[in-house]
């Protein structure tokens, strides 16, 4: 994918805590970081919404992470944030992440692909994993993540 | 030469000398004697001619160049207008637009020489010559002449004295315009050109000094004189030309003698206006000529010339500016953003009751007096006539006819029903299917007509209309109309719903399945339509657009469908209700009443709520249900009563089931983008004035 290959080229991740895991967003999609507000629920909309916010005048819908990936369901706490992500040609979306924790760089010897087989979901959701001081970050691909045909 | 500033009038211009071009096109077929309109055609014709030229597109010049010669011809009524000849004419057009086409993307022309139209053409002159025999040789005389007239000579020649002799007995005005054009005008051949269009349109220009060869080539100073023979006042001739930007002066001398030949060669300059810019230099000799044959009559009317030309140095402004649509969404948006401001004011005094002063309401409702007006003069700027998209129907019917080998006619009323530009550019192709369809499926192939005793020329019908706030567009037919039990039988073919659904199916959710996606009834697949997208596809657009579609339809006699469209799209009037903890908006349009209803007063049809209301029977809806909202503290509502709001559909009524009713607000629409779907009940999103956002139902969907 052509996006792998520009994400390991540019270095910088916003590294976000959901649960115990770390994962890493390129900054060149991270248009704004909000603290929690009020979500409006949409009936019937995919499970993965948790609903729209009001950014500045703009409707901007709120995916959950969390259960994108199948994970129990959000407890929101001071610390949740909600990261609009503004992918090129696209239209804003929020993703909400337990925290925050930093910003990193990464270079490109620190960044190793996943091997996909193919079969797992998630293979669509994380290509590659860097390491920074001994952690690892997941790096989430933003294409795979606001993909919600499905 | 640059003309890239010209590029933009240009290519407007061309598309509506190509519409016109059309519809006459298609009148004349209707009325080959139609003088009026062999006189427009041509006119179209030549000005596209003239304006292909000095902008350099040779290849185009050149087709409109041997149309011209076609209608020319037509109009000396050395040739009969055939369908034939029409249709190879309606070849050219579309070739036109094809120029146009590539003109606009790469403001180059391309490099289709269209030689076999140009071949057609060319066969058909040939050919309409042969027809007339002698008058082949007049014709030529006559272009013969034609040309002299352009050619520069110093001295009026036999054909202009002949000219000038024949209106004199017509009883016609000949002048003699002096034009001086702006010193700053980049495009003078343009500018002069305009000037002969404008002046063709009164009467005829009999001549011209340089020759009218010599000023499309450029070749003269910033001056240039006519003779022109009108019926019209001189201050009309005036104005017309006047009315062309750039120019800096006019001056126009009434002739009322035929000038002799000699007199014509005199040189020196008498007759010098007296309002002409220093600057001016001396005429060439030709158009002295007339001068000594000015009577003294020419004075006072000079005069009155001179003193209404003085505004004619600058430009006429225009009364109207074209705007980038950008700009205008751009200015929506600022408007929308000052009513949630408003709308947030109107919360802030709300809540604070103890601050609620007289003064202070009073602005706020002044506030909402100009955002309301401010908002409708924004909406109405971006309103366009609905005649913008409705003008190639005709044709495309005319062509369907060949095609499908029926007879039929189009009759359209309301074009000038005024839609948001955003529906105006959506609207087309829907209203097109529609119209195909009526055209293919609906009506019957001419036998078929005859033996039902119809009129074996099938009619359709586009009727646009206001209605309440929304528009109603009509695609009508008298044709077969839709066969509900071949619809049927044909849904279950294809498994779309099965024989014991079929069967309990009224004839209206039979023809909703037209609506489904990949349904079909058409027997054959015909290049027409019938590949079972058609329907399908207008709906969503007319959904996406927030409008809805139905249909009217007698086996036998016809089908009508009807389009409903917001006549807003951004900001709507609407009711705020409470369901849970949840607020919604309804469009206050599609509600009919609000009713406190007893939960006694609820009966069950089919084990289906209902209630009965002034004699109609009306399905309830509990929209906490549909919604799936959860249930809060229902004891406070203990009372037994519900808050219904009744909605309507057209002829149908429901009743939605409301936990409290907000209020009335001006809201603004937004979408909530492309990540959520949903099953339609939500169709967009609104701000509140404390930033809180709510959704706003569709009610149309739940009816």
């Amino acid at each position: 994918m052509d996006e792998n290959i520009i994400e390991t080229l540019s270095n910088q991740y916003i590294v976000v805590n959901l649960g115990i895991e770390q994962y890493g967003i390129d900054i060149k999609y991270v248009d704004n970081i909000v603290r929690m507000q009020k979500i409006t629920r949409v009936p019937k909309a995919q499970k993965i919404f948790k609903g729209v916010i009001n950014l500045r005048g703009e409707i901007i819908p709120v995916m959950s992470i969390r259960r994108k990936f199948g994970l129990e369901d959000d407890i929101y706490t001071d610390k949740t944030r909600i990261i609009i992500l503004k992918p090129e040609q696209q239209e804003a979306i929020g993703i909400l992440v337990d925290s925050v924790k930093e910003v990193v760089s990464l270079d490109e010897a620190s960044i190793e692909k996943i091997h996909s087989d193919g079969k797992d979901e998630m293979n669509k959701y994380i290509t590659s994993v860097g390491k920074n001081q001994g952690g690892l970050i997941s790096l989430l691909n933003i294409n795979g993540i606001i993909d919600v045909q499905n | 030469m640059d003309v890239s500033q010209y590029l933009e009038i240009f290519i407007d211009e061309t598309s509506e000398h190509l519409q016109d071009l059309s519809q006459h096109l298609m009148v004349l077929e209707e009325e080959p004697e139609n003088a009026d309109t062999i006189n427009e055609i041509f006119r179209a014709a030549h000005s596209l001619k003239g304006m292909a030229g000095t902008m350099g597109y040779k290849r185009m010049q050149h087709l409109t160049h041997i149309m011209e010669n076609v209608f020319s011809e037509i109009r000396n009524g050395k040739m009969t207008v055939t369908s034939e000849l029409v249709d190879i004419l309606f070849d050219c057009l579309d070739a036109l637009q094809a120029y146009l086409d590539n003109i606009q993307q790469t403001a180059d022309e391309g490099t289709d020489d269209n030689e076999p139209i140009i071949a057609r053409l060319n066969a058909f002159l040939e050919s309409g010559n042969e027809a007339a025999g002698g008058e082949k040789s007049k014709t030529e005389q006559k272009k013969d002449n034609k040309k002299k007239t352009k050619a520069l000579s110093p001295k009026f020649d036999e054909f202009e004295i002949d000219a000038m002799k024949e209106a004199f007995d017509k009883q016609m005005q000949v002048y003699k315009i002096d034009v001086l054009i702006d010193e700053n005008c980049i495009l003078k051949a343009a500018r002069a050109f305009l000037v002969f269009k404008a002046l063709e349109e009164l009467g005829e220009v009999i001549k011209s000094n340089p020759s009218a060869q010599d000023i499309e080539d450029e070749k003269f100073e910033f001056e240039f004189c006519v003779i022109f023979v009108t019926q019209e006042e001189l201050e009309k001739v005036q104005a017309a030309v006047e009315n062309v930007s750039e120019i800096k002066n006019v001056d126009i001398i009434q002739i009322k003698e035929i000038p002799q030949n000699e007199v014509s060669t005199v040189s020196a300059k008498q007759e010098k206006t007296v309002k002409e810019e220093p600057k001016k230099e001396p005429a060439p000799a030709v158009s002295t000529a007339p001068v000594k044959a000015a009577t003294a009559s020419a004075a006072p009317a000079k005069a009155s010339n001179t003193s209404a030309g003085k505004p004619s140095g600058k430009p006429v402004v225009s009364r109207s500016v074209r705007v980038d649509i950008e700009k205008l969404d751009v200015l929506m948006n600022l408007v929308s953003e000052l009513i949630i401001a408003k709308n947030g004011l109107v919360s802030v005094s709300d809540n604070n009751e103890g601050t609620k002063t007289q003064g202070f309401n009073e602005q706020i409702e002044y506030l909402e007096r100009v955002t309301t007006n401010l908002h409708e003069s924004v909406m109405k700027v971006r309103m366009m006539p609905i005649e913008t998209v409705t003008q190639k129907y005709p044709k495309m019917i005319r062509d369907l006819t060949k095609k499908l080998d029926k007879q039929m006619k189009l009759y359209i009323t309301g074009e000038d029903t005024e839609l948001d530009r955003t529906v105006i550019d959506e609207i087309g192709d829907p209203l097109m299917h529609l119209l195909r369809n009526s055209a293919d499926h609906g009506l019957e192939s001419a036998d078929v007509r005859i033996q039902r005793g119809k009129d074996p020329v099938g009619n359709i019908y586009l009727n646009a209309y206001q209605e309440g706030n929304g528009v109603i567009i009509e695609v009508k037919d008298d044709g077969n109309g839709i066969d509900i039990e071949r619809v049927r039988t044909k849904g279950i073919e294809k498994g779309t719903i099965t024989p014991e659904q079929a069967e309990v199916m009224t004839d209206k959710d039979v023809i909703d399945l037209l609506f489904k996606p990949s349904f079909s009834t058409a027997k054959v697949v015909s290049d027409v339509s019938g590949r079972g997208v058609g329907l399908d596809v207008v709906k969503t657009k007319i959904e996406a657009l927030g409008g809805d579609i139905d249909v009217d339809t007698k086996l036998g006699e016809g089908s009508c469908f009807r389009i409903r469209l917001p006549l807003t799209l951004a900001i709507i009037q609407a009711l705020m209700v409470e369901l849970g903890n949840e607020k919604y908006a309804i469009s206050l349009e599609t509600i009919q009443t609000i009713e406190d209803i007893s939960i006694d007063d609820i009966k069950y049809v089919q084990s289906k709520e209902v209630i009965h209301l002034r004699g109609s029977v009306i399905p309830i809806i509990r929209l906490d249900s549909i919604l799936d909202i959860e249930p809060v503290e229902k004891e406070e509502n203990e009372d037994n009563n519900l808050t219904v709001v009744i909605i309507s559909k057209g002829e149908k009524l429901a009743g939605l089931v409301v936990d409290r009713l907000i209020g009335q607000q001006e809201i603004v629409i937004k979408s909530l983008g492309k990540y959520i779907s949903n099953s339609k009940i939500i169709s967009g999103a609104t701000i509140l004035g404390d930033g809180e956002v709510a959704l706003i139902l569709d009610v149309n969907t739940l009816v």
